[in-house]
């Protein structure tokens, strides 16, 4: 089972309920950082580190011997990042989607591909849990490669959390396509709100069951309430707001070592999930 | 015309609340919210729209089911998965390069002109506002921010206003930096967190790669005191000034869900911060 915690809004409590999600798994199980313009999880794993694994993504480099500078896959390149001139042939990489268009195309064999580096993968492990987290190099624009590498690393036959970016765009598709379960973490707050009725959009775009956390329920108004009754939407966690969970984790303390009875909570959350997942499973079945 | 922008790597730690309060302080100015995957601006300034634009950008492939031959081809060279086993396309899986079209032999994808979000010039009573809307699900949105930053400037340079504010998006990548790049000052707000400043370092060396002279707020800096010490004592030594500290006070959630800025409905200390922080970036 693949559960992804996502959000919408950034600072919502996404990293707290995942990684204390992932820590109170009674067997084996994984928690992929899938954040990775800003991988925080491993502040509250603190992982022993196996091995960093350099992410990279292919880039077409031009072997001029070949070329005849006919311009073609400056014509298919669709992010302008080929550009050729009279007898040159200029490449921007960090522009590239790496789409593999230019170089298969290329009429004389020209292009191929090279890698380039666009942040890392440091796998790691505390006690039973894997733990996988993707972190970009500054000043790369582009994170779903990254995310999808480390999507790749998962282990099929293991729970997976998957803490995800925020916003509803690309990144975040990224990270939660083919998860079964996506938890959306909010705070009744009209920003909380407002970003986790996209939020609610997006998870329903891509058909994927889903429940809500409230971070600092006691904060804020009850619209946030109101809003998931009137949808039918599954509140499963509410964490009030206590000045000891905010100066715990701002240590780097998980919530359920802050809390201890936190554990048994987030255990039944995960039961939870899995029963709405064989429900919906069984659903598409019938 | 000076471009002040907001950021703070991490969500959530206030960056909004503070755009705000810059958008209640300054005079002659425009307002931008470049976080156009999650803009909250609007619930602080409840603009009047005046103009409301489709922005179309990019592609999308679509395949003809009655030309398709089921080759398999296109499923196979697409490196972003997005053509499903039943030969249909995953919409938001396309980054629209359309090398499937191409490589069809039966000539059966098209690329189809994809609308990405709306953007809206509206009016609000601290002046005109720029923000937009990013379709569920869409790329591009660093372009959307090019977008709505140069429509601001039109409008700065037409009017004759003195600054542009702009609220920008949470992490590193194409959105902030499409954000940040040719701005004169950023503000990065932080909290006094591990993860707060892990991700303002980030942040920082992200403006630093760019260019861009930087400002520190540190907002509920009383929840975790050594931790603003320590961001206080990182900043010093990267040489970026930290130009005002901001409690963590209820009220602010309290303006928040009245939908106001802090400057119309909070008290007085924390409005002196605020002026303190806005005077301090207008030099």
């Amino acid at each position: 089972m693949i559960i992804a915690i996502a959000s919408g809004k950034g600072g919502t409590g996404k990293t707290l309920v995942a990684t204390s999600l992932a820590l109170s798994f009674d067997g084996e199980g994984q928690l992929l950082d899938c954040d990775v313009e800003e991988p925080n999880a491993a502040i509250f794993i603190k992982p022993e580190t196996e091995k960093t694994i350099k992410a990279s993504v292919p880039v077409p480099v031009v072997d001029e011997s070949k070329c005849d500078y006919c311009g073609r896959c400056s014509e298919v390149c669709e992010y302008n990042a080929i550009v050729v001139a009279k007898s040159k042939v200029l490449v921007f990489p960090a522009m590239c989607h790496s789409c593999g268009a230019c170089t298969l195309l290329c009429p004389r064999g020209a292009l191929t591909e090279q890698p380039r580096e666009i942040g890392r993968i440091e796998t790691g492990r505390k006690g039973g849990l894997r733990f996988v987290p993707g972190c970009l190099n500054v000043g790369e624009a582009m994170s779903p490669p990254l995310i999808r590498q480390v999507k790749k690393l998962l282990d099929p036959g293991q729970t997976a959390i998957i803490d995800s970016p925020p916003g509803t765009s690309c990144p975040v598709i990224t990270a939660i396509k083919g998860s079964d379960f996506c938890l959306l973490v909010t705070e009744p707050t009209p920003f909380g709100l407002n970003d986790l009725v996209l939020a609610v959009e997006t998870v329903r775009k891509l058909k994927i069951p889903f429940g809500v956390v409230i971070n600092r329920s006691d904060l804020g108004d009850n619209k946030t309430e109101a809003y998931c009754a009137a949808e039918n939407i599954p509140v499963l966690l509410r964490v009030p707001f206590q000045k000891e969970i905010a100066r715990g984790y701002s240590t780097g303390k998980p919530l359920i070592e802050i809390l201890p009875e936190y554990k048994n909570k987030f255990r039944r959350v995960l039961e939870e999930i899995s029963l709405i997942v064989k429900r919906s499973a069984n659903k598409h079945e019938g | 015309m000076k471009q002040i922008v907001v950021i703070s790597g991490k969500g959530g730690t206030g960056k909004t609340v503070v755009t705000g309060s810059l958008a209640a302080l300054a005079q002659n100015k425009v307002m931008v919210d470049c976080d156009v995957d999650a803009a909250d601006l609007h619930l602080l300034l409840h603009p009047e729209i005046k103009e409301r634009h489709e922005f179309k950008i990019g592609q999308t492939a679509v395949i003809d089911r009655q030309l398709c031959v089921k080759c398999g081809q296109c499923l196979e060279l697409c490196r972003f998965e997005a053509i499903r086993p039943d030969y249909t396309v995953e919409s938001f899986s396309c980054e629209g390069c359309a090398l499937c079209h191409y490589i069809c032999p039966a000539r059966a994808i098209r690329m189809a002109e994809n609308i990405a979000g709306e953007w809206f010039v509206s009016v609000t009573k601290y002046g005109p506002f720029v923000h937009a809307k990013l379709g569920i699900a869409e790329e591009n949105s660093g372009k959307l921010v090019a977008k709505i930053r140069q429509v601001a400037r039109d409008i700065a340079k037409r009017d004759r206003l003195d600054f542009i504010i702009i609220d920008g998006p949470p992490g590193i990548g194409c959105p902030l930096i499409a954000s940040l790049t040719g701005v004169d000052r950023a503000l990065i707000v932080t909290e006094p967190t591990l993860s707060g400043l892990h991700d303002a370092q980030r942040v920082m060396e992200v403006a630093r790669h760019f260019s861009v002279p930087v400002r520190m707020v540190i907002n509920k800096y009383d929840l975790n005191p050594e931790m603003t010490d320590q961001i206080d004592g990182y900043c010093r030594d990267y040489g970026v000034p930290v130009i005002g500290r901001i409690a963590f006070n209820r009220m602010i959630v309290e303006s928040m869900v009245a939908g106001k800025t802090i400057i119309e409905q909070a008290s007085s200390p924390l409005i002196k911060e605020l002026t303190e922080i806005w005077e301090q970036l207008e030099e």
